[in-house]
């Protein structure tokens, strides 16, 4: 039988003996007490026993395994990629938790308790209520200046960050300016240098005093770390070169009209024009339906 | 005067360590290494004070722990025992944040954390190698390298920043239009003078030369001593120089600390141990070298 047909029988997985939520629950407590520690110690990667799941590592295991040990019957998932509900990563870790933990579906930003995410954080505003779980490919943000995980780990204790800032010193005395277009490395609460996944620098600014709390989950690298409610998260930048957002001046989604999201562009393989929509399509779809009413 | 430096005791062994490794080891036995247990005591009871502005020389054959001395005071290793004390002054009160506490002076450095010594490093020492390889970033811009260490002590204006390391590169005839490139570039004089520019970007206290002119040419040996001479007396650096050489310490030190198999064996001005040595390997080592 193929894994698909398996899947939708009634044979599926919290059917066929596996628990609600397919993580056992010693699984879960030890995430849930990892969780716990990356709130306690904003911005600190705290190493996890990363559990084998249906899915390959590296295709959002980290943020599922949190997902699952998060998740209660009566919650409410949105699962974004890249801002859209209907990607293939999305639409096939929602097919996985229907089947193990049979829980509500939605594309709507406002009605979700849970949101999973790769590389975006919705353009609405989100609530305490509401708990934001971001995929991660590379926890360490001090890779690109330091391989060795020993050194890192000792340059994190020691708060030794000369050589991140020495990157940027270097970004802009060759560039002119700061080049990192996403995983822009951020200060969280003053003290670790921390990799906020790779969302464009559009959404750094939403990590900051934030109502939602947000947990950062890398299934590869066995890695979890948190940023929780109301705690600063300030990009580096210098006094005389600032963190900048992407500019999308003069520029509006086709469908929505909306200029205050961030865009997708589209080149349209016909004639070569380009055209700019919202990469959140949970926000564009509401946009549309208030205005076809 | 007030010593600013205080060390007793530094001690180093790479071993377990017996209780006859003392009366095994040492000048007269003629080896640093314990027959009983293997140990080598690379460093052994070494005790000295350095007073602001001075210069304090340490002179002595390879493996006699001339770098594991400098290695311990830099905090690159932890040492076996012994105390490290910087005493207060008004400038150490005026450091930024966690280190301003009277609490973390005139203490035993060796006692505090890493992350604690490192800041100690960063705001108080300065350090030039042998070799620029260990103390520069040979594929990131001179400047850059001199910004390292101002990033690491917060500054955050790249201006600014800029503006320092031109005016130290200068400082160490490193022409200015050349702060770009990377030191890898560079000859070997240059790397040393680079390597002394990012030495003195924060306003060091002291500054450790670690055989800073091995290995280059006499006529460019001449400029670098010639250019730490002048920095020296422009800044007010205390410095603590390492060299097997001996006409080194005659130009720069005051005073002299002779060390043999981890042990120093003889110290004093300068001149009088150049002039009068007493330690038999002392005697040794002005005869062969004047």
């Amino acid at each position: 039988m193929l894994m698909r047909e398996w899947l939708d029988s009634d044979a599926s997985l919290h059917k066929c003996g596996y628990p609600f939520g397919f993580l056992d629950d010693g699984a879960k407590k030890e995430v849930r007490r990892c969780l716990l520690k990356a709130i306690a110690i904003p911005g600190y990667q705290v190493p996890y026993g990363s559990r084998e799941m249906p899915i390959a590592r590296g295709w959002g295991t980290g943020g599922i395994q949190i997902t699952l040990s998060l998740i209660l019957p009566d919650d409410i998932l949105k699962v974004i990629d890249q801002g859209c509900d209907g990607s293939v990563n999305a639409v096939n870790i929602k097919k996985f938790y229907q089947s193990v933990a049979d829980v509500d579906i939605t594309t709507d930003t406002t009605a979700a308790t849970v949101i999973q995410t790769r590389h975006r954080i919705p353009e609405e505003p989100m609530t305490d209520e509401q708990i934001l779980v971001l995929q991660v490919p590379y926890p360490e943000a001090l890779r690109e200046v330091e391989p060795s995980e020993m050194e890192t780990r000792r340059m994190h204790a020691e708060a030794d960050y000369g050589r991140m800032w020495l990157y940027l010193y270097e970004d802009i005395v060759a560039c002119g300016e700061i080049s990192i277009s996403y995983r822009y490395p951020v200060t969280v609460n003053g003290r670790y240098i921390m990799d906020p996944s790779p969302i464009p620098r559009w959404d750094v600014p939403k990590l900051h005093m934030a109502d939602t709390i947000f947990l950062f989950g890398a299934g590869r690298e066995k890695r979890i770390y948190a940023i929780p409610p109301y705690t600063r998260v300030e990009p580096l930048e210098f006094d005389d070169h600032r963190f900048r957002v992407e500019d999308f001046d003069g520029k509006s989604c086709h469908r929505c009209g909306a200029t205050d999201t961030f865009f997708d562009e589209i080149i349209d393989s016909a004639d070569g024009g380009r055209k700019y929509c919202c990469s959140d399509s949970g926000y564009c779809d509401k946009r549309m339906a208030a205005w076809n009413r | 005067m007030e010593p600013m430096i205080q060390a007793r005791e530094l001690t180093k062994r790479f071993g377990m360590g017996c209780e006859r490794c003392l009366e095994s080891t040492g000048p007269d036995q003629e080896t640093n290494r314990c027959w009983h247990c293997g140990t080598v005591l690379a460093c052994n009871g070494v005790s000295f004070d350095l007073y602001p502005d001075e210069a304090l020389g340490v002179v002595g054959e390879s493996g006699s722990g001339k770098s594991t001395l400098v290695r311990l005071l830099h905090f690159e290793w932890e040492a076996d025992g012994g105390s490290f004390v910087i005493h207060r002054n008004a400038d150490l009160e005026q450091l930024p944040g966690l280190f301003a506490e009277a609490s973390h002076y005139s203490c035993n450095l060796f006692g505090l954390n890493s992350f604690q010594k490192r800041q100690i490093r960063n705001a108080l020492m300065g350090i030039v190698y042998q070799n620029p390889h260990l103390g520069l970033r040979m594929h990131v811009s001179a400047g850059g390298n001199v910004a390292e260490r101002l990033l690491g002590g917060g500054w955050r204006n790249i201006a600014a920043m800029r503006q320092r390391a031109a005016d130290l590169l200068h400082r160490t005839e490193i022409p200015v239009e050349r702060m770009d490139e990377p030191p890898a570039n560079f000859s070997g004089g240059m790397q040393q003078r680079v390597q002394i520019a990012k030495a003195l970007s924060n306003n060091p206290l002291i500054l450790f030369l670690d055989e800073v002119t091995t290995g280059l040419d006499l006529s460019v040996q001449a400029r670098v001593l010639d250019l730490i001479r002048t920095l020296r007396s422009e800044l007010k650096l205390s410095l603590l120089v390492v060299s097997h050489d001996l006409g080194v310490i005659n130009l720069l030190c005051q005073r002299t600390m002779v060390m043999k198999y981890g042990r120093v064996v003889e110290s004093g001005l300068t001149d009088q141990i150049l002039q009068d040595p007493q330690h038999r390997y002392t005697q040794l080592l002005v005869a062969s070298q004047l």
